[in-house]
């Protein structure tokens, strides 16, 4: 049982107040796009053992869509931030390599 | 023979008689005694027989880790199996059952298996799943059905009477255990302000300290629990919890906890159980440490049991599990059993030590008592067949010839201790092997994490590995001053306490007693005595290759009984770890998982059963559907009126009359529960152009439009009509079952990938009641009750829409149809939706107004081709199989799922397309049913050619209809196919099946006449 900070509301939210929205700063790939990179924006998750970026909606709280940096082998959340971020914010990125100095993104 | 004994008796109260019954018979014990205290002192040694072999089986333990004495308890619909009597306390009344046995607990037929183990082997049951095959289904299978099982499941059609309630509670501090170890701990976090909640799983505070004769400050330790508790009460910070076992510990500090309110006093309206759902900073578990029994012959029969059980039993109860007790141990610990029954007037023929030297200050007080202490020695058997009569004695370090027979009724044993590491271990915590003591216990450096990656679990006392009192305080205080100091709160600076008990010498391991036993005796030493586990089954299972404890586990069934391995995990890892010549830590734990003992579904179900089970969601006119005797199904959390049958007709008469009534008169149909968004802003319609496979965008003010939303992947997810109110304004109406998911859809894109747009969205499903009027004679009757709104067709043709007052009702109305008749829906403010409905009901009767629900209105959309979300797509259906390329914009440069539909597959000619179906004998097509197709598959399955998505029996044409998907269906108009059925066929013959004509799924007025006037 989960609990994420909603950075809209400030909560510390339990995961029964959250749904869970997958991989976090997917590219969209429309039409006219190539069959690769349409299969890659779809189908292909990094599933990665370790740092992680994922969408949560706060859905029966707030109802905002979130972001958050967490490492699915240990379960610490590195940060959470506003789903309206492009890519994982500075203060969040050194917040991970903080605590896993090997880590990079890439 | 089991007894009680004439004085003494801690936890009991001698004036107060408790009668209860065990198989019938009535019985007296005392106030504060256990079921197991009280069979124990009324001379019942028998208590339960084992799974595998129904071997006889006594109380072996004295908590939640006993294995043995599982009963039944209450009867009728408080029967429950699987009940330990070591943690049931007693009460006036009380009925328990033996379990497990027939014909009788003292002679059961099934005691044969035990004559002929070799039969039933570890992994006997993988094996003769292997060969001869036969002899699974026609020998094995129904002989191991017949004998297994615990206890007896409770009756399905009763329902448990009983109330169960959840607590939520955020804190500071979680202690498990409150022993001394965690009122030690509550203490120190009680001065530091912690918030702090406090669970002891019996009904007494202080553990097993009174009962081993510590002294703390120079006073009996119980004189310091009492003075403890005292001031923890005093404390509104602490809040301490009896009968409250901690269950669980799992993800970012979540616990829970388990609390009996009112086993031990049943009475009416108290909840039996309650779960405790805590989100806690940190938890310490002063778990303490379970004793570990001995590998010897003989050591499951009724009457050997754990040293420290013994001693419990007597201190506790006065009970005592026999008169002469023969202890056997590798440590010092079991001494101060033999001290507490020579106290007692009980006798201690010898006490039996597997170790080369006993010379601790235990030992030597024992020896001082007059009691022989025999050094280096073993027990080779243990004679008796339903009990204990004679203990025979060995060398431990020989093959186990018998020096001597000592006549004794009951045996003590201790094979050291383990601390309960569980609660460290569910999160995550790692164990280190202490070679020294022969436990494992909590690697300090590898504690399980919390979200910010910091360790949140801590053991404190003996489950720490501090075993012995003196240490046991100081590492509980040492341990909760790290805890509060993670916290960032303040630790006092007061000393450790003065605890005085006498020094102990080191254990020596003992896995197998003696230590060169042959195969016969092996075969007789018990591990897990629930599920008959013995060391020779873990030695076969070393023997056939299983060298992970992992697997050896699952092969044996060693742990996976109701008492998961509490006793038998050490010793049978310890046991595999010689058999294949490895150190125990290479070998390795299995994995602890919650619960820690045992919680009732009833506690885990809570409040949610019966009408709380969900909630459900009910129309503004649902109290009419009610009264009128409408018959429901469930759609999402509503309950909709499948049909309003009248007296004495059936559901189905009841679907054909609505029909027909819609079709020739008027019907009304609550369509409340219809979802209804309202999308609003400069950027709404580009939103929704996104969102719908056709255009939004370009529909007008008071007209609307029906649209299909695909998921990015391409398939239809959802389908409804919707309606422009202003330039800025959408209404969009989803399927009933859609509302939520298509809202949640709508703000997933809107504020993760067109953020930037300005668009705002709400759910107003529940705002408006919705009515719909359907029929020839609609809008007859709604000129009747008068309309301030032109509804001729002229100024208000199919699809539009518009807004004023009917019959004196705000109201927004939508020339829509479901059905392909005249037909307004219209919504009025939720408030008047109950208003309405009952106006429309009186000015319709003239006209024949009917009631309709779901079934009809299903009929009546297949009737004429409309497609239902659920019915005609499952996930992997696009629009283009449904023949709705025309809901498909070509113009359009993106929408969701448009990418998607590109793809070769999507666009394969090959793919199953909606048709309808009309059977040649006029009947039913069943429901899911497979076009068959010439050939067979790769695995020698029919082919299929195609499916039934819907199917009806339609009374306005009077024969069976069906829409379904088939492989060029629209290019085959007119060519008959055949469909399986599940009927049955005569012997021998070929399967039975339907032939049916494919035809166009519009199967009443194709031209849209009747909608369109």
């Amino acid at each position: 049982m989960l609990t994420f900070r909603c950075p809209y509301c400030g909560i510390d939210a339990c995961e029964t107040e959250l749904a869970p929205g997958g991989e976090a700063h997917l590219k969209r790939f429309g039409p006219g796009s190539a069959d690769a990179d349409f299969e890659a924006y779809l189908f292909l998750r990094h599933n990665a053992k370790g740092v992680h970026f994922e969408r949560w909606r706060h859905a029966m709280g707030c109802g905002k869509w979130f972001l958050a940096a967490r490492c699915t082998a240990t379960l610490e959340v590195f940060g959470t931030y506003p789903a309206q971020t492009p890519e994982p914010p500075q203060d969040i990125v050194a917040a991970i390599r903080a605590k896993r100095p090997d880590w990079s993104l890439s | 023979m089991s007894l009680r004994l004439p004085k003494g008796g801690r936890l009991i109260d001698r004036d107060k008689r408790v009668v209860f019954s065990f198989n019938g018979k009535r019985l007296t014990g005392f106030a504060g005694d256990t079921l197991a205290s009280a069979l124990m002192g009324s001379g019942q040694r028998i208590m339960g027989r084992s799974f595998k072999y129904h071997r006889p089986r006594g109380v072996v333990a004295s908590g939640v880790e006993e294995p043995n004495a599982l009963v039944n308890l209450g009867k009728g619909k408080t029967h429950e199996p699987n009940q330990r009597a070591t943690t049931t306390e007693i009460f006036q009344g009380l009925q328990a059952t033996s379990q497990n046995h027939w014909p009788s607990l003292s002679w059961d037929i099934g005691e044969v298996n035990a004559l002929i183990p070799r039969f039933l082997p570890a992994g006997f049951y993988y094996k003769t799943f292997i060969h001869p095959r036969p002899f699974w289904k026609h020998v094995f299978e129904p002989f191991i059905r017949q004998s297994a099982g615990l206890g007896k499941a409770p009756d399905p059609k009763l329902q448990d009477p009983d109330r169960y309630e959840q607590f939520y509670a955020h804190t500071d501090l979680v202690i498990a255990g409150g022993g001394i170890a965690g009122l030690q701990a509550a203490l120190e976090a009680g001065r530091s302000g912690a918030q702090v909640i406090l669970c002891e799983q019996s009904a007494h505070w202080g553990g097993r300290a009174p009962v081993d004769g510590v002294e703390i400050e120079g006073q009996p330790a119980e004189v310091w629990i009492k003075n403890a508790v005292d001031t923890l009460e005093k404390m509104e910070n602490i809040h301490l919890r009896l009968r409250c076992m901690v269950a669980g510990v799992y993800d970012h500090g979540y616990v829970l906890a388990y609390e009996r309110v009112s086993d031990h006093a049943p009475q009416d309206d108290v909840v039996r159980h309650r779960l405790w759902r805590i989100r806690s900073r940190h938890v310490i578990a002063a778990t303490g440490a379970l004793e570990r029994p001995l590998s010897f012959a003989g050591n499951d029969k009724p009457g050997v049991m754990l040293a420290s059980a013994v001693r419990d039993h007597v201190v506790n109860y006065g009970s005592a599990p026999g008169e002469r007790v023969v202890i056997v141990t590798n440590n010092d610990d079991a001494y101060r059993t033999a001290l507490v029954l020579a106290e007692a007037g009980l006798t201690v023929p010898c006490v039996v030590d597997a170790r080369a030297r006993a010379e601790g200050a235990l030992p030597k007080a024992v020896r001082a008592r007059g009691i022989r202490v025999l050094a280096g020695m073993g027990i080779s058997n243990i004679k008796g067949l339903r009990g204990v009569v004679a203990a025979q004695l060995c060398r431990q370090d020989g093959a186990g010839e018998v020096i001597e027979d000592v006549i004794c009724d009951a045996v003590a044993m201790s094979g050291g201790w383990s601390p309960v590491v569980h609660l460290w271990s569910h999160c995550g915590g790692k164990l280190l092997w202490e070679k020294e003591n022969s436990f494992f216990r909590p690697d300090p450096d590898k504690p399980p994490t919390d979200q910010n990656g910091e360790g949140f679990v801590i053991c404190a006392g003996a489950a720490n590995g501090a075993l012995h009192a003196g240490q046991t305080l100081e590492d509980a205080l040492n341990s909760t001053r790290k805890s509060l100091q993670d916290l960032n709160m303040p630790v006092s600076d007061q000393a450790f306490l003065k605890v005085s008990v006498p020094e102990e010498e080191k254990l020596e391991p003992v896995w197998i007693m003696p230590a060169k036993a042959g195969p016969k005796k092996r075969a007789k030493m018990w591990l897990d005595f629930q599920n008959d586990v013995k060391v020779s089954d873990v030695q076969l299972a070393a023997r056939e290759g299983y060298e992970s404890v992992e697997h050896t586990k699952r092969y044996t069934t060693l742990g996976m009984a109701t008492d998961q391995g509490k006793l038998s995990n050490i010793n049978g890892l310890a046991v595999l770890a010689g058999a294949l010549g490895a150190e125990i830590p290479q070998v390795g734990t299995t994995t602890f998982r919650p619960p820690y003992a045992p919680i009732s579904m009833g506690a885990i179900a809570g409040e949610a059963r019966g009408a709380l089970f969900q909630p459900l969601r009910r129309t503004p006119i649902q109290g009419w559907h009610e009264d009128n005797g409408a018959h429901f199904e469930p759609v999402g959390y509503w309950r909709r009126p499948y049909c309003f049958p009248r007296k004495g007709e059936s559901h189905r008469d009841a679907v054909n009359r609505e029909i027909l009534a819609v079709r020739n008169g008027v019907g009304l149909l609550d369509a409340s529960t219809l979802g209804k968004i309202i999308v609003k802003g400069p950027d709404a319609g580009r939103f929704l152009d996104m969102l719908y496979t056709n255009v939004m965008s370009s529909l007008k003010p008071g007209k609307c439009r029906y649209g299909l939303m695909c998921s990015e992947n391409g398939f239809l997810m959802d389908d409804g009509v919707v309606a422009r109110l202003d330039e800025e304004t959408f209404l969009v109406h989803t399927t009933t079952g859609g509302a939520d998911r298509i809202h949640a859809h709508m703000e997933d894109w809107l504020q993760c990938e067109w953020w930037d747009w300005k668009v705002y969205t709400a759910n107003v499903t529940e705002a408006f009641a919705q009515i719909a009027v359907v029929g020839p004679k609609a809008r007859a009757l709604l000129n009747k009750i008068g309309a301030d709104i032109d509804l001729s067709k002229e100024a208000l043709p199919f699809m539009g829409w518009a807004e004023g007052r009917i019959g004196g009702f705000d109201a927004r109305v939508f020339r829509i149809s479901f059905s392909g008749e005249l037909s307004f829906e219209i919504a009025v403010p939720a408030s008047q939706g109950r208003a309405f409905w009952d106006k429309l009901l009186e000015a319709g009767a003239e006209f024949g107004a009917t009631p309709y629900g779901t079934e009809a209105l299903h009929v009546m959309r297949a009737e004429k081709g409309f497609i239902m979300i659920g019915d005609e797509t499952d996930g992997t259906v696009i629009p283009q199989d449904l023949g709705l390329d025309w809901a498909i914009s070509k113009k359009k440069d993106d929408y969701l799922g448009k990418r998607a539909q590109e793809r070769s597959h999507m666009a394969d000619p090959e793919r199953w397309k909606l048709v309808g179906l009309e059977t040649l004998d006029g009947s039913v097509l069943p429901d899911g049913s497979y076009a068959l197709d010439e050939g067979v598959n790769e695995n020698g399955q029919g082919n299929t050619q195609g499916r039934v998505t819907s199917t009806y029996f339609s009374p306005t044409l009077g024969r069976g209809i069906a829409m379904g998907l088939v492989r060029h269906g629209p290019d085959r108009m007119g060519e008959v196919i055949a469909f399986n059925t599940t009927k049955p066929a005569a012997k021998g013959a070929a399967p039975k099946t339907i032939k049916a004509r494919i035809v166009s799924p519009v199967f009443y007025d194709p031209e849209g006449e009747k909608q369109n006037v």
